[in-house]
């Protein structure tokens, strides 16, 4: 491989731990992402004539360790605040912990808790996780979240010294803070995710970003279960990535995917870590991830198991209550035991009032008035859905399937 | 009789100052102090980081919630004060959450400016 590709490589996978153990030995953000710039500028330069180092990570940290020992000992000249020359005290001393698998990956699971600590802003934590663990670029953040590259500069700037000045710890929390911390932890990733997976390709490195993420959680803390239930959730979803889409991107419904394009390598390890984690004690993630391995494992949509889908709704009811989980539940249960049954699911919920100005709730209204055939009240709720949805792609989608109810009544009338 | 004196400000007016006009109203604050140190009505004061650092703890149902900014609604009022010693931000909302009020208003986390050492 040449010197360029495995630079390259070394930086995708190794990032995140050398700017993790960096954090550790300076307990500065803004150090250890220099000093790991300029290691990896250093490697450019010397490995292609040198060769490249038997062990890249730990070439990287002893190099980057000198570069902010420099850079420390530059400004503790300039400046007298105290303050470097106590950060040099530390770095110098004899490396307290050696830089072994075991430190390192401890590393990385503080600085996640820290770049996802609750007193930053949720979009903050999401930044800070993107460029901090998966060495994204300000610009790349800047450029999926579709907003302005000083305004992701700034942000990432204050999330930094927000931890800094409010001292927000580089640690992996107590035992009895783990579960409510690990939630935020989820969120940010699984926002990661869908962040990647709303459009036709482009949100592709988001979604892998995401599953590289979740493994690392789920294969840091293999105690817990929700992590193992979010890896499969993403995992479930990613495997059909090629088919929800066609050539002109618009969007292709689950039961008329071509479930050949489906990535069968995803849908089998999403599977088993759906199924482990169910056997364990679930969390909502790993419901959601069992539902989505029974839609990922069935032949088609009518060989899938409905009823156990619309088990496992309830189950995930139970959990957290929410309209947009019944709706789900609704259509399972149409799938189950028939459109009636679902229709008359989906009056309660509308009666109800919560979902008023939802346009899937019309959306699954109209769909199941379709495949009764009763064309007139199809498409006066697919009008409605429609009036409701913003998404070009979904209105496109309306569209559609408006016009086929309405030429199925034309037919009829005339 | 013993007062609390609040000092508000736009957070802003320090950054848009002149170096010189800035280091001037330090000196001002430090005089100050040693004047009031110096007739013995001094018993304490700190300069606060921004609210950009705030961090605010509430208790609800018995869970703590610990969210980003001074977000104190408007129909909450100062009641009062702690001045701890912890050793981080988690320490800090830790505490906060002990507070009984905590229940019920919102107690804001700010962190406070380390002094030169003298």
């Amino acid at each position: 491989m040449p010197p360029g590709r495995v630079i390259e490589q070394v930086y995708r996978e190794e990032w995140g731990r050398i700017v993790a153990a960096l954090i550790r030995l300076f307990g500065s953000f803004e150090i250890a992402e220099e000093a790991a710039q300029e290691a990896f500028t250093a490697a450019v330069e010397q490995w292609p004539r040198q060769g490249t180092p038997e062990n890249p990570r730990a070439w990287l940290i002893a190099t980057a360790r000198h570069k902010a020992i420099d850079a420390l000992r530059r400004r503790s000249r300039w400046e007298d605040d105290g303050d470097p020359e106590e950060k040099l005290v530390l770095a110098e001393q004899p490396a307290r912990e050696p830089f072994d698998e075991s430190a390192v990956e401890d590393n990385r699971l503080r600085l996640i808790f820290t770049c996802c600590h609750p007193a930053l802003r949720l979009e903050a934590q999401v930044a800070l996780t993107l460029r901090t663990l998966c060495g994204m670029t300000t610009e790349q953040i800047a450029k999926a979240f579709l907003v302005p590259l000083p305004t992701m500069a700034q942000r990432l700037v204050r999330a930094q010294q927000k931890i800094h000045d409010a001292g927000i710890p580089y640690r992996t929390p107590a035992a009895e803070d783990l579960p409510e911390r690990l939630e935020a932890v989820l969120l940010v990733i699984y926002l990661v995710f869908n962040e990647g997976y709303g459009g036709a390709g482009e949100g592709r490195a988001l979604c892998e970003e995401a599953i590289r993420l979740g493994r690392l959680v789920a294969e840091l803390l293999p105690g817990q279960v929700e992590p193992r239930g979010l890896l499969a959730l993403m995992l479930l979803h990613h495997a059909r990535r090629a088919a929800r889409f066609d050539a002109l991107g618009e969007m292709i419904l689950l039961e008329e995917q071509d479930r050949e394009l489906w990535n069968g390598a995803e849908i089998e390890e999403g599977a088993r870590l759906a199924e482990s984690a169910l056997r364990s004690a679930p969390g909502p993630y790993s419901v959601q991830a069992a539902i989505a391995a029974l839609h990922a494992l069935a032949r088609d949509a009518r060989a899938t198991d409905w009823p156990q889908i619309a088990a496992l709704y309830d189950v995930l009811l139970r959990m957290q209550s929410s309209p947009v989980i019944e709706l789900n539940r609704a259509a399972a249960v149409a799938m189950a035991q028939g459109c009636e049954a679902g229709l008359s699911l989906l009056d309660e919920l509308e009666d109800r009032g919560d979902l008023r100005d939802y346009p899937l709730l019309k959306a699954a209204r109209a769909d199941l008035l379709r495949r009764l055939e009763r064309w007139e009240p199809a498409a006066e709720a697919y009008r409605r859905a429609l009036a409701l949805t913003a998404s070009a792609a979904e209105r496109r989608f309306l569209a559609k399937r408006l016009a086929e109810a309405e030429s199925m009544l034309n037919g009829r009338a005339r | 009789m013993q007062y609390l004196l609040l000092i508000y400000g736009a957070e802003g007016a320090w950054d848009g100052m002149p170096v010189s006009e800035a280091s001037k109203m330090t000196q001002e604050f430090g005089a100050f102090t040693q004047s009031i140190m110096d007739n013995g009505n001094y018993k304490g004061g700190n300069r606060l980081h921004p609210t950009s650092k705030a961090t605010t703890v509430r208790v609800r149902d018995g869970k703590r919630v610990v969210t980003d900014g001074p977000f104190a609604e408007t129909k909450e009022q100062l009641g009062g004060y702690y001045l701890i010693e912890a050793a981080d931000l988690d320490e800090a909302t830790a505490i906060a959450a002990r507070i009984p009020s905590a229940r019920f208003g919102s107690i804001e986390v700010r962190p406070i400016f380390e002094r030169p050492p003298a």
